[in-house]
């Protein structure tokens, strides 16, 4: 019985997948760890004028210029303060380099597909079209982000379409 | 051993871009009644090198038209087809033929195949017409081209010939060549015209062939099979056609005095060797400073050269025909004596090619390479060819290491400066070598306007054509330098510009005699550095704007114009969109789009245009544009806590404004006046909305500036200071902002937004709009928009 599930466990850890695990609020959300280029402290954004408010503005990332997206103002959380805790992850998707503000980072995750659960109909703040999942983990539940749809719809304004 | 063709397909359409290039530059270069040879044998090969790459690459449309352009080009270099302009324009049309198949090519895809057989036709129908002749094959008498390529059993052979037995006959020798590509070759050979007869064993293999075909074409087709030094081509004469051994020299091809200018003895002994094998050495004297060898050969000067080229240098030597000095008794022993003629028959057909195999493969391996070459004229290419964005990233690194030099410039500048002398030293030595790399970095992207105006020949040749007009281009300024994203936009609007003032400027050359000028109007396009700026100036003699025309068209489409507007506004009615004086539409130019664009254009580059013109002289047109859209002199600013930069080009002066000053204007509008002229004031805090800035007017500093052409006041809390900075896209990673045309990052390793001026004046008068809703602004926000387009 043991010699089964190792088996069962060699063949799923193909398509295991790992999250970076980070916090907004008492929430616990997950991206895909290869779409993470580096996480740092919230320093120096420099303010755009006339953007959304969850734009918090652009910043120097060794001579290129990044966009930061706080997500716990986008996500409608009720406390966003910014503190030492405060640190963004940088993003890549498609070709574009995006740093989103969270509460904290705790950890690398490794998710076996069934461990993946689909999203269900959500409410309006977040809409299931950006979540890849929800991952279960004994206790704890991870909001996996599709962090390339999320980052490239509409609603986040940072992508220009170009109807416009 | 077989290795992936595909990786030199970029080389090979870059390299036959390039001589693409060249070829349309010669060919416009071209002066019809007195072709320069040296242009058309530069014409003659591009062709033939971009022929045999095609060759190489199976691309048989390419390879089958060059192939023909070819030996039209042959023709034409050895005088038998008599230039004329449309045979240009023809040669022309060609050429951009070529570039199309290459384009085609280059997407994976095949070219047009009517397209294809249009050229080849229009090809043959010139041969057949000038010269009489097909240019498949040989007699004129030939079908015509089979109008589909055919697929050959080689895929790189040229195109199956008509087989005619009337061709030159020549003696095709082979050295060393197996027996399996001695038969592949008779067989290739058998393609290109009659092969007489073939003989001989693997060191020395002789075939007659009798072709219409130039050597250059025999030795391309060759050269898939075995290397350049594996044969010779020499003609055979008419009857001969056993062995080569005892061809005589051809006339006329005779002696040459070959003088040695401070050659060492060993060297001149080295040389005459060397001639030896060229041809038959009949007399060789004089001294180490003067040496005079008398060569008889049938070698061109050039291949001379090169040979001699691997032992001295060329300013050694001197090469020049006989001609009468040489004894005719001597010159016709070197027809007639066996041993001479031995010697004639190039290196390999000495009797012992054992013997001296080294120095012969030396030779033989030298002279057909540096025929290549000494045919390349001209400076040896010292450039590199590296992508754009690897330089990208080079001024990117570099903008960094000055963005921490300007970092740890300002952490030292508290320092002591005796006790710190040395590090204070340093610092100002690292400043100035940053700079200097950031300079030399930036001049890697600046590429000479000769890139732009290297077209323009062709577009004014075409459109004067077209519009039965004579036009002389003059272009002046080639070397100065531009960035080169600028080079490629600038490119668009020019033409649209170049087209314009051929067509609506310069006059009908009867309606300019008529008015006491030269038939032949010039058009000057030119280029200058000025400050920070480059100024491009696009100048017709021709009849200038009309005034009361364009402000007639201007009522007529509801344009608010009016007598009393002045020249500059009145010129610059030609950018309004829709806007067209000419009489009529023409192919060329008249419908009225394009100005406005080119206009916009010119403004998204950062630049703008201006317009001189006097009835009856001509028009000047002026675009001034950033040197660079890189690097960009800056003021910086301070509205609240945050920092802005302002283009210094747009700024004009700044003042504190005194309150009789300011007028108010149907509310809460502010016009601040400044010597006799009214501008619109823009807060910048409120359209930027920024918190905690100086709200009072008369304790902010305005801003005089100036963006597409018109002025504005802008406040601001205070003046930091002027810098170079770098600019960095927000576009790339975010999107476009209003107010704001880019950003760059400040010494702290802060970003700051790189102000727009005149979309920021377009946003505070949006705000001001959301503002007062209860008003209808629509009416008056369209209508000061038209008096924006017209007067600015």
């Amino acid at each position: 019985m043991n010699q089964t599930t190792e088996a069962a466990i060699t063949a799923a850890e193909a398509h295991n997948r790992e999250f970076l695990v980070f916090s907004l609020g008492e929430e616990e959300y997950a991206v895909d760890i290869l779409k993470v280029q580096e996480i740092r402290g919230y320093e120096n954004v420099t303010r755009i004028a006339n953007a959304p408010d969850f734009i918090k503005g652009v910043t120097n990332l060794r001579g290129v210029i990044v966009p930061i997206v706080d997500l716990r103002i986008k996500f409608h959380l009720d406390k966003v303060e910014y503190g030492g805790q405060t640190v963004v992850i940088v993003v890549n998707v498609e070709d574009r380099v995006v740093g989103i503000v969270v509460d904290g980072v705790s950890d690398v995750m490794t998710l076996s597909p069934d461990q993946i659960k689909p999203a269900p109909e959500f409410g309006v703040t977040l809409s299931s079209d950006f979540l890849s999942g929800l991952g279960s983990l004994e206790d704890r539940m991870l909001v996996i982000v599709d962090i390339d749809k999320l980052l490239t719809s509409d609603e986040m304004e940072l992508v220009e379409r170009v109807a416009e | 051993m077989r290795m992936d063709i595909t990786d030199f397909y970029d080389t090979f359409f870059e390299e036959a871009e390039e001589l693409l290039a060249d070829m349309e530059r010669y060919l416009l270069e071209l002066d019809v009644d007195e072709p320069d040879t040296e242009e058309l044998n530069a014409i003659f090969r591009a062709a033939h090198s971009i022929k045999g790459g095609a060759g190489t690459f199976g691309f048989d449309a390419l390879q089958k038209t060059t192939h023909l352009f070819e030996n039209l080009l042959d023709h034409t270099r050895k005088g038998e087809l008599a230039l004329r302009r449309d045979i240009v324009d023809t040669f022309l049309e060609t050429k951009d033929m070529l570039s199309d198949q290459l384009d085609a090519y280059r997407n994976g895809d095949e070219p047009d195949q009517e397209a294809f057989e249009r050229i080849c036709q229009t090809l043959q129908q010139l041969a057949l017409e000038e010269i009489g002749q097909d240019l498949d094959g040989g007699g004129a008498a030939a079908p015509p081209p089979k109008p589909a390529p055919v697929p050959e059993v080689a895929p790189a052979s040229p195109p199956e010939p008509v087989r005619s037995a009337d061709g030159d006959q020549r003696i095709v020798t082979l050295l060393n060549v197996v027996e399996k590509d001695r038969q592949l070759l008779v067989e290739e050979l058998g393609q290109l015209g009659d092969v007489i007869s073939h003989q001989g064993d693997e060191q020395r293999y002789e075939v007659v062939l009798a072709s219409s075909d130039s050597d250059d074409d025999i030795e391309a087709v060759m050269c898939f099979i075995i290397d350049a030094d594996q044969f010779q081509i020499r003609p055979a004469v008419t009857g001969q056609t056993e062995s080569a051994a005892d061809t005589p020299l051809v006339a006329g091809e005779g002696q040459r005095v070959i003088t040695l200018l401070n050659v060492g003895e060993k060297d001149r002994q080295l040389l005459v060797e060397e001639l030896g094998q060229l041809g038959q050495v009949i007399s060789h004297q004089g001294d180490e400073q003067r040496y005079e060898v008398v060569l008889a050969s049938s070698d061109s000067d050039d291949d001379i050269e090169a040979v001699m080229c691997f032992i001295v240098d060329p300013d050694q030597l001197q090469i020049s025909k006989a001609g009468e000095a040489v004894p005719p008794a001597e010159a016709a022993k070197t027809g007639a004596a066996p041993v001479a003629a031995a010697n004639t028959a190039k290196p390999a057909a000495t009797p012992e090619p054992a013997e001296k195999p080294p120095v012969k493969a030396a030779t033989d391996n030298g002279v057909k390479p540096a025929r290549g070459k000494s045919k390349a004229k001209g400076p040896e290419t010292s450039s590199i060819r590296v992508s754009v964005d690897k330089v990208d990233q080079i001024i990117n690194l570099v903008g960094e290491l000055i963005i921490t030099q300007s970092m740890l410039d300002q952490t030292v500048s508290d320092m002591d400066a005796v006790a710190d002398s040395a590090l204070l030293n340093g610092m100002s030595l690292l400043q100035r070598n940053a700079r200097d790399l950031q300079e030399s970095v930036m001049s890697i992207r600046m590429i000479p306007m000769d890139f732009v105006f290297s077209r323009f020949p062709r577009v004014v040749r075409e459109t004067a054509g077209k519009l039965g007009k004579e036009i002389e281009l003059v272009t002046e300024g080639e070397s100065t330098e531009l960035d080169k994203s600028l080079t490629e936009r600038i490119i668009d609007p020019l033409t649209h510009l170049v087209r314009n003032s051929l067509d609506h400027g310069i006059e009908l050359p009867e309606d300019r005699v008529a008015a006491g000028k030269p038939r032949t109007g010039r058009l000057t396009l030119s280029a200058q550095h000025q400050g920070g700026n480059i100024l491009i100036e696009v100048v017709d003699d021709g009849a200038g704007l009309n005034r009361d025309r364009l402000l007639a068209k201007a009522r007529e489409n509801g344009l608010p114009v009016s007598d009393t507007m002045s020249d500059d506004d009145v010129w610059q009615l030609i950018f309004a969109p829709g806007f067209s004086t000419a009489k009529a539409v023409t192919d060329v130019s008249g419908r009225g789009v394009g100005m406005d664009v080119v206009k916009r254009n010119i403004q998204g580059m950062g630049g703008h245009v201006e317009i001189m013109s006097k009835p009856g002289e001509g028009t000047r047109i002026r675009i001034v544009l950033p040197l660079t859209l890189a690097i960009l002199d800056g003021m910086s600013i301070k509205v609240g806590d945050e920092m802005f930069i302002l283009p210094l080009s747009a700024v004009l002066e700044s003042l504190q404004p005194s309150k009789g000053d300011l007028y108010a204007m149907a509310g809460d509008d502010v016009v601040l006046k400044v010597r006799d002229e009214y501008l619109p004031v823009v807060a910048v805090h409120e359209a930027l909305d920024v918190p905690g800035a100086k709200t009072e007017l008369t304790e902010t500093i305005a801003v005089i500036v100036q963006g597409e052409g018109r002025r504005y006041a802008l406040l601001v809390d205070d003046l930091v200071g002027q810098q170079q900075v770098v600019v960095k896209n927000l576009e790339t990673n975010y999107r476009k902002v209003p107010g704001v045309s880019a950003a760059t990052i400040l010494g702290d390793g802060s970003v700051a937004l790189i102000l727009d001026i005149t979309g920021l004046h377009r946003l505070s008068r949006a705000k001001k709009e959301v503002r007062r809703p209860e008003r209808t602004y629509q009416s008056l926000e369209a209508l000061t928009d038209k008096e924006l387009e017209t007067s600015s």
